[in-house]
């Protein structure tokens, strides 16, 4: 009964939380960074250092007018801000925060479930996360949304090819689909793969930012183009939807970095004895660490780099990074064969 | 504007158009262009301005001169000390007063002062648009202190009223121009920090190189003026051609550029911070004793005639035509060319062929102030 159903409900909810927590606080974290970049200070007023900010963003999202245009299709207006963040919650099912530990006397695994599929549950799960966007835009009936959700769905489609021929890379490397198993592998085989597919890690980081829509490649909501892009007609609770899943999307980036590329939960060089002092970290501190300081990248780009445009973004994803994941794939794949 | 049916080979296609502005992030204030678009290509667009009109030149009319001067604060509100200058110079050339040689060199000093607090302003906005967010505050940083030099010297900090007809309104005030002199140490760090982000950036070379390509014959025809021109590769500054001030007095280069698009422009702006820094260290190491007033009647009141008269303004050649009429106090015709208005001119030209993106990239690199294009 408790092992179950009631540990496996309780991860659930913690990992939910967990979640849903770390995505207010990285706007946060956002929101600092980004002033510390600029030479500014950041919020300051709620909270010391303004760390209560997300709560009291949170509160004014929840009580603002939601507001539905007259013309909108209201039924899939509703719907699409839930179509995209459910998808980017749902993802943490697979993702390994640790192995399995002695917690209270009980073996309890540091995942909600390791199916033998994880890596393609990732990516079919995640890829839903665009008809959110596109639905918004269609049923704003407004013409910038709209060209928005266009550019959304082209963005989107084309880099998920070149970040999963990415990953069918790893896969061929590490032997399995499973996101513990692909740690394991790296455990047992003595390095993290962002240096045995390095050309895979560069892709998947670019096409992740693409994926997410952070900047350079934040298009389909372009503030000083397209106005906001497919959110623009939304409000209150709808919209911080969109917003949650945006930075729910860039977490589970993260996070899959984090598990296909620097080891997941492992500490640094894992075969290194003389580094065994590091084991007194709990493991699933590494595995944030190291999700941390992917979101800490993702946000240092976008204080820095100007925006792509449409036709050049599409001109990356098509002409560069996918032949090089597709060549990245090919050699991978002979160097394997030769090497069994 | 009308959007028109695209017969295709194999099935037509309908053109979209949309209304950017005058609510709209990156039109710079309240200007709306209306486009017209076939996907995401610019086939045409329409200008609309008018917005921000306030009949500045009508309302001059029915103003003493001293009074006019604060309405020119209110055209150009970014450089509003350029346009203050640009006006009294024109009533003293109507009246040929001469003007001492110490408020020449200040009102140099300001005019300078006054372009690099614009093109920061510029840079700011401009890279803005093209998604490049944190050149914008690092910009504004440094025209905060170019305000703290203006508030100094008269007291306000966007709208200066800081000329009078003849010279200037006060003295300047004791160290002040050794302050200006250790803004330009400042500030020369700073233009370098702004050209590390963008000037060599792939992404930023990609937005700008070869968008909205203008030959320099097409933008001396269009009047485009100031350093939209000079992108084109077409040598003309008012400031080396008429000198005004003291610029007759004064080492600076004129930057041109050779193709004539968004990331020439860019660049001579760029260059423009240098060489007004290096003019302002001219003029502030040698600001000459004497009065700061030249020999002005009490009542204001030129004799009948007309004159034109042009400054270097920051977006380009800024000129006033005044007539008066020799009975009253007041101006019997008021009549500006500004640099914006002219230089809003070419972006129907400019941004055809273009994509919507390109669109904000086209208006923040012609550098327009909708208070000075409507008036």
């Amino acid at each position: 009964m408790i092992d179950g159903f009631v540990i496996p409900l309780l991860k659930i909810v913690i990992v939910l939380n967990a979640t849903l927590v770390g995505v207010t606080y990285m706007v946060l974290l956002e929101r600092k960074v980004i002033a510390w970049a600029q030479s500014r200070l950041g919020p300051m007023r709620v909270g010391p250092y303004g760390i209560l900010q997300p709560i009291a963003d949170a509160v004014k999202l929840m009580i603002k007018e939601d507001i539905t245009p007259v013309r909108a299709d209201k039924w899939v207006f509703t719907a699409a801000p839930i179509i995209s963040m459910v998808p980017a919650l749902i993802v943490y099912a697979v993702i390994p925060f640790g192995p399995e530990v002695n917690l209270f006397g009980r073996r309890v695994s540091l995942y909600v479930t390791d199916v033998n599929v994880g890596l393609l549950y990732v990516v079919s799960v995640a890829s839903v996360g665009v008809y959110g966007i596109i639905l918004a835009g269609y049923s704003s009936n407004s013409k910038y949304p709209l060209l928005a959700g266009l550019r959304a769905s082209a963005q989107l489609i084309s880099y998920e090819v070149a970040v999963t021929l990415t990953l069918v890379s790893v896969i061929l490397v590490a032997g399995t689909l499973s996101m513990v198993g692909i740690v394991r592998a790296q455990e047992s085989g003595h390095v993290w793969f962002a240096f045995v597919q390095p050309i895979a890690f560069g892709i998947f980081f670019i096409g992740g930012l693409a994926e997410t829509n952070r900047a350079p490649f934040d298009l389909p909501e372009a503030e000083q183009e397209l106005t906001g892009g497919f959110h623009t007609e939304y409000s209150g609770m709808r919209f911080a939807l969109f917003f949650l899943a945006e930075y729910a999307n860039m977490i589970v980036v993260s996070s899959v970095a984090t598990t296909l590329f620097l080891g997941g939960w492992l500490r640094p060089f894992p075969n290194v004895a003389a580094l065994g002092f590091l084991d007194f970290v709990p493991v699933w501190m590494w595995f944030l660490v190291k999700s941390f300081l992917f979101l800490y990248v993702f946000i240092w780009v976008r204080a820095t780099l100007p925006r792509y445009r449409y036709d050049q973004l599409m001109r990356l994803g098509w002409k560069v990074l996918i032949p090089l994941a597709i060549l990245n794939l090919v050699v991978t794949a002979v160097i394997r064969v030769l090497l069994i | 504007m009308e959007a028109q049916t695209i017969r295709g080979a194999m099935f037509d296609t309908d053109e979209l158009v949309i209304n950017m502005g005058p609510q709209h992030p990156s039109t710079h204030g309240v200007l709306r262009v209306v486009l017209r678009l076939d996907g995401e290509k610019v086939v045409d667009c329409d200008v609309v301005i008018g917005y921000l009109h306030r009949g500045i030149e009508k309302l001059s009319e029915n103003r003493n001169w001293t009074q006019i001067i604060l309405l020119t604060d209110r055209m150009d509100y970014v450089a509003a000390a350029t346009s203050n200058v640009g006006y009294c110079e024109t009533v003293e050339k109507l009246m040929q007063l001469e003007v001492p040689r110490r408020a020449r060199y200040v009102r140099t000093i300001l005019c300078e002062l006054q372009r690099i607090a614009s093109h920061c302003l510029w840079v700011g906005t401009h890279a803005m648009d093209i998604g490049a967010m944190t050149v914008f505050l690092y910009a504004f940083r440094e025209r905060e202190l170019i305000l703290d030099l203006f508030e100094e010297f008269c007291g306000a900090r966007l709208t200066y009223n800081s000329m009078r007809i003849g010279g200037l309104p006060l003295d300047i005030p004791p160290g002040w121009d050794k302050k200006v002199l250790e803004f330009c140490t400042i500030m020369d760090s700073k233009v370098d920090e702004y050209e590390t982000l963008l000037t060599h950036n792939r992404i930023w070379l990609e937005r700008t190189k070869g968008i909205g390509v203008i030959s320099g014959e097409e933008a001396t025809g269009l009047g485009l003026c100031g350093p939209a021109l000079r992108g084109s590769g077409v040598t003309r500054d008012v400031r080396k051609d008429e000198p005004y001030a003291a610029y007759d007095e004064m080492e600076f280069d004129v930057p041109i550029g050779s193709d004539g698009d968004t990331y020439d422009r860019y660049l001579v702006r760029m260059e423009e911070f240098r060489q007004s820094l290096r003019i302002i260290r001219q003029a502030a190491q040698g600001i000459p004793e004497g009065p700061i007033v030249g020999k002005v009647p009490r009542l204001i009141k030129p004799a009948a005639g007309e004159t034109y008269h042009a400054i270097e303004s920051p977006k380009g050649e800024l000129g006033f035509f005044i007539v008066s009429d020799g009975k009253s106090t007041n101006p019997y015709r008021f009549r500006v060319r500004p640099p914006s208005f002219c230089n809003l001119q070419g972006l129907r030209r400019l941004v055809r062929g273009h994509l919507v993106a390109d669109v904000v990239a086209l208006i923040g690199s012609i550098d327009i102030v909708l208070g000075e294009v409507d008036r």
